[in-house]
């Protein structure tokens, strides 16, 4: 990264349109000068500044699940496919941030596995969410996933420049407590990114927020603090997870924390209603609840704009200075 | 489809050296907006318990001290497990963490 003013453009639209049944939308990171730079993917048709590097993520599929919230989860992540397939220009590859299946069963894999066969992408990267660990633990996901750790649900890699790393926070829960990474994965964790330059570009991807959203309903990691403490270092950190189905960003130094929204159904607002859980909305209202953003963050200027449009297509722009 | 998960046998024989206790009623505990309902019992041991969950998504119970991991409860599924020995189970879901439970479990005093 050149600039030392480090910018990081990032830009969230979920697309429902006017299709009522239609609930997923994925995100398109382009990656320029080492920092990931997110574009929404269904209405959002901007190309990708050249020079860089793109891919996209998705996440929370949740394929099984048949609920009012969503009966069609399917349906809904082959629009997300459709629209992936639709860009200009291809993502380099695909990061799945967990909850592929809804209750861990082969058939769900299976399924998932066919779907994801018909993005036009190279290749996928995957993360478990605590949906992919039921009754068997991780060892379904692991036999379709775990070679890129070694059989461990961890792992990384580099790709343009930009670090990678896949990190699993969904098994081991304890009484009273956030989900963990455990001590295993954190001592990896450290070691691997031990030998890197401070100035190389980290994306991490993890299920369970790396920040601690809301605590009543676990939505964090408890030992989250010592692998934040590990990336610190570096100049531009971008945390991906998924896990509680909605768009929620925040920053912390050179850290930057995104949640993404689910191909299956949406979830309250943190604290917004009695329990989380698949939010049920009335036909062709599900629009409501997903909209659009965009945020710039340009570390220096100690200036934070974001940018929300709902649905509806009315721009509602908020800056708000720090 | 109501699905449901039998008492794990093997766990049956845990603690069951000597006469058995006399079982007061099974008790059932509904799962119902991410929350045990009723999340702290006191059972005589014997008893057999019933989890039952009504919500929309999965759930299971995580109950360390019995080392019971139950499969993953879809809506109208439910989870038996007989407390034969005397203690306090503490448990939780474990893909919602935040939802915790205790059963307490003691002989009547004579």
């Amino acid at each position: 990264m050149s600039d030392p003013h480090f910018d990081i453009r990032l830009s969230r639209r979920r697309a429902l349109t006017c299709l009522g049944a239609w609930s997923g939308a994925a995100v398109l990171w382009n990656v320029v000068g080492g920092v990931p730079v997110a574009y929404g993917k269904s209405l959002d048709r901007e190309k990708p500044r050249a020079g860089g590097f793109a891919f996209a993520q998705i996440s929370d599929t949740h394929i099984g699940f048949h609920k009012d919230a969503n009966p069609d989860v399917t349906g809904t992540l082959r629009r997300c496919i459709a629209d992936l397939n639709a860009l200009p220009d291809r993502p380099g590859f695909v990061a799945h941030t967990g909850d592929i299946t809804h209750l861990s069963k082969p058939e769900e894999f299976d399924l998932a596995g066919q779907l994801f066969g018909e993005i036009k992408v190279d290749r996928m990267h995957f993360v478990p969410g605590e949906h992919d660990a039921l009754d068997n633990g991780l060892s379904g996901y692991l036999q379709r996933h775990g070679v890129q750790g070694g059989g461990k649900p961890w792992y990384s890699f580099d790709d343009h420049g930009v670090h990678f790393i896949g990190l699993s926070n969904v098994v081991d829960f304890k009484v009273g407590s956030m989900p963990t990474l455990g001590d295993e994965q954190l001592g990896w964790l450290e070691k691997d990114l031990a030998s890197r330059s401070a100035s190389t570009p980290v994306v991490v991807l993890a299920h369970i927020p790396l920040w601690t959203v809301y605590e009543p309903w676990g939505w964090g990691t408890a030992d989250s603090a010592r692998a934040l403490t590990a990336l610190r270092r570096f100049g531009s950190v971008t945390v991906l997870n998924g896990h509680i189905h909605q768009v929620l960003q925040k920053v912390e130094g050179h850290v930057a924390f995104h949640t993404a929204m689910s191909t299956a159904y949406p979830q309250p607002a943190p604290g917004a209603a009695e329990s989380p859980g698949p939010l049920t909305v009335p036909a062709g209202e599900l629009g409501k609840y997903l909209g659009t953003r965009e945020l710039h963050v340009v570390r220096g200027k100690s200036m934070l704009a974001t940018v929300d449009r709902p649905i509806a297509g009315a721009a509602d722009v908020a800056e708000a200075r720090t | 489809m109501r699905r449901a998960i039998p008492v794990l046998a093997a766990l049956l024989a845990l603690g069951t050296a000597g006469a058995p206790a006399r079982a007061s009623e099974p008790v059932t505990i509904a799962i119902d907006h991410f929350q045990f309902g009723p999340n702290d019992i006191t059972v005589e041991p014997g008893t057999i318990v019933e989890w039952v969950n009504r919500d929309q998504t999965i759930h299971n119970i995580i109950m360390p001290a019995a080392k019971v991991a139950s499969p993953g409860m879809d809506t109208g599924d439910h989870f038996t497990f007989r407390f034969d020995t005397s203690g306090d189970f503490s448990y939780l879901c474990g893909l919602h963490p935040h939802m915790t439970g205790v059963v307490h479990v003691k002989a009547k005093a004579s």
